[in-house]
């Protein structure tokens, strides 16, 4: 369902077409985008940004306002149109869309949650919820069901008929989130979504996001001014300002080898254990099996691996246990159902690493990360946590 | 050097470039040449105009009174329902009931005609930049032109009568409602509009779904002012025939009363027209403030 989105030399221009064409001239070349303007007097709002988002990936770009990152959002569902480059959605080139298809591809693939929620003031609030489905044709009886099933995921059941103008900022956020959900979008994009609400309920509203990206298998773009909640939501982070990226990285990495001093500025404030979570330093596991694999193959895979164990998961990757290399060698039943050690020391993939840290002294081994599912999701290994934490 | 003080002081006379002949020919030519047009407008006018006072006609003064009571109510307040009821009363206890149909059929016929017009002008306005700056100038044009002006064309293409007359009402009524109808439609946030096209909605959709409802307060204001601007517009348009021939409304009573210093009749005439722009008003208003509070 996730898709992955490829950025291939993107750039983002403002102005009049004359402009516009004399400033694409100039993208390549070593004049800022200050001076391009001046020149040409075309503002160049993104320029030649060259990265990949991962599929199912939580990614935040960050940065301060005028630095491009909303103009960017916008090409990813082309309310902006690049002056040059491509995107790529999964294998489909969106930057090649003629209108039929850009519609359907908005109707279907996509959706955004804004700043200031750009609810319709003449819909209630399931109507405003119901609405992408209405575009696409969606018949009246299941547009409803839909709807419902989507504002009772943000927690406004029981003001599905309110009209927008009675909910507080909060709540209208979190319309405008239903509202994104309902088309079941692979790509979503956020617009510095919290920016305009109290800090106490954008806590909230951080927490209901990680706790809804984790049931949900959706690659997720969302931007902020604020480092705190990139650091808190972001699988990876790109810093971007005056039209391109400083720097990419988990918020480990930025933390590690900032890449020069706007980066260690703009970190300054950040205090790190209480934002760095698990997921954001846990790795893949080498080889997991699955509950009814063959004892053999189990075996052959381990040793080519040179594990000491693996991990076992159902059909649907939930987490079992494991099994150990001596009890594969030793056993003579043909799967390793049997063999499963039922282990319940996990840790939630959106645990902050303090917390994760006792656990992890505890146990012997690597740790299993699972999701809110009980989903493996990756492995936690010691030495990368001790690592992370006295990098500090 | 007296040759340049005669040409440059005094206005030479062989610079007069006398317009009226080739105006004149310019009128005849038009008329003639897209007779089959106006004739056309003529009639569906005229047809307009007599379906809407025979609905008028129709309806008993009776019930007319009852359901601007209950209007007025249901809108507002039972205050505002009475208030109507007895202005309303008052035109025919005054005696103007037949001659207040008369004005409001044009009044009504005119609004209506305005609206089918104006709608589609004001939302092709706010689609094309081009139009838009055209239609800038055609609206400034026609707001700063003394109402006189407006009886001119319709004379000189539908002659003396109720068509000209309704022609007259449009013309000077259609501009407020086209503007509201633009600006309703760009003054909506850009990101309601992001909203809507990032749902992938067609241009139709953007239309029905997002930018008229958003639109609809700064519209019903619009046909407030277009109703506002006929009912101003009826006594002129009453010199022309507006009432129809032969018939005298309120507007063409009052003209005469006023041309011919007859000052209680005039008073009288002055306040039924009053009341009709009072009822009319708050009958407006009402419908705009209710989409007020549901679309705040």
């Amino acid at each position: 369902m996730a898709k992955a989105v490829d950025i291939k030399n993107i750039s983002v221009v403002f102005g009049t077409s004359k402009q516009k064409q004399a400033a694409k001239e100039l993208l390549d070349s070593d004049l800022t985008a200050a001076e391009i303007r001046e020149k040409t007097g075309a503002t160049v709002a993104v320029r030649n940004l060259d990265f990949s988002i991962k599929e199912g990936e939580l990614f935040v770009i960050v940065g301060l306002s005028g630095s491009g990152k909303s103009s960017f959002i916008r090409t990813l569902n082309l309310l902006n149109k690049p002056i040059r480059g491509q995107i790529f959605v999964g294998d489909e080139e969106l930057t090649a869309f003629d209108a039929k298809k850009l519609r359907q591809y908005r109707q279907n693939d996509v959706s955004m949650v804004f700043q200031n929620f750009a609810l319709l003031t003449h819909r209630s609030v399931i109507g405003n919820v119901e609405y992408p489905l209405e575009v696409q044709g969606v018949g009246e009886k299941k547009r409803r069901e839909t709807a419902m099933e989507a504002i009772k995921l943000v927690g406004l059941d029981g003001w599905e008929e309110h009209m927008t103008f009675q909910l507080s900022g909060g709540m209208k956020q979190r319309v405008g989130l239903a509202r994104a959900l309902t088309n079941d979008p692979e790509l979503l994009l956020m617009d510095e979504p919290y920016s305009a609400l109290d800090p106490l309920i954008r806590r909230d509203m951080q927490d209901q996001l990680l706790k809804l990206e984790d049931e949900m298998d959706r690659t997720i773009l969302f931007i902020t001014h604020d480092m705190n909640e990139a650091f808190r939501l972001g699988d990876r982070i790109a810093l971007m300002k005056d039209a391109e990226i400083v720097q990419i990285g988990t918020p480990d990495e930025f933390f590690d080898k900032p890449a020069n001093d706007y980066v260690k500025n703009f970190i300054a404030d950040v205090d790190k254990t209480r934002i760095l979570k698990v997921r954001s330093i846990m790795e893949k596991p080498t080889y997991v099996a699955k509950k009814g694999d063959g004892v053999k193959e189990t075996l052959q895979k381990v040793k080519e691996n040179d594990m000491g164990f693996c991990y076992v998961t159902d059909e649907k990757r939930k987490f079992l246990g494991y099994v150990r290399l001596e009890q594969l060698q030793r056993s003579k039943g043909k799967t390793i159902d049997r063999l499963i050690n039922e282990d319940d020391t996990v840790i939630y993939r959106n645990a902050y690493l303090r917390e994760a840290w006792s656990k992890l002294s505890e146990a012997e081994y690597d740790l299993p990360v699972v999701d809110g599912k009980g989903r493996l999701r990756g492995i936690l290994n010691y030495d990368v946590v001790v690592d992370a934490l006295a990098a500090q | 050097m007296t040759i340049l003080k005669n040409f440059f002081v005094e206005f030479p006379e062989r610079l007069i470039y006398d317009p009226e002949a080739r105006i004149a020919r310019f009128i005849d030519w038009a008329g003639d040449t897209f007779a089959f047009l106006w004739g056309a407008i003529r009639q569906f006018l005229l047809r307009f105009a007599d379906i809407t006072h025979a609905f008028l006609d129709f309806v008993p003064w009776s019930v007319f009174v009852v359901v601007l009571f209950i209007a007025g109510w249901r809108l507002t307040s039972w205050k505002m329902g009475l208030l109507l009821a007895v202005l309303t009363f008052a035109i025919g206890m005054f005696g103007y009931w037949d001659n207040m149909l008369l004005s409001l059929t044009i009044i009504l016929a005119g609004v209506i005609i305005s609206v089918i017009l104006g709608l589609p002008l004001g939302i092709i306005m706010s689609k094309s930049e081009k139009l838009e700056a055209v239609m800038r100038v055609v609206l400034d044009t026609m707001q700063t032109l003394p109402a006189y002006a407006y009886l001119i064309p319709a004379l000189m293409f539908f002659g003396f009568g109720r068509a000209a007359g309704l022609v007259a009402v449009i013309i000077f009524a259609l501009p407020p409602l086209i503007r509201l109808t633009y600006l309703g439609i760009t003054n909506i946030s850009d990101e309601m509009i992001e909203a809507g096209l990032s749902f992938g909605s067609s241009p139709m959709q953007m239309l029905f779904k997002i930018e008229l409802p958003q639109a609809l307060k700064s519209i019903a204001a619009g046909i407030n002012q277009t109703t506002m601007m006929a009912v101003s517009m009826i006594v002129l348009a009453a010199m022309i025939g507006a009432e129809g021939a032969g018939r005298q409304g309120v507007a063409l009573i009052l003209y005469r009363a006023v041309v011919g210093q007859r000052a209680a009749e005039a008073v009288v005439a002055g306040f039924v027209l009053v009341f009709m722009a009072i009822i009319l008003d708050r009958l407006i208003q009402g419908f705009t403030e209710r989409f007020d509070k549901g679309g705040e």
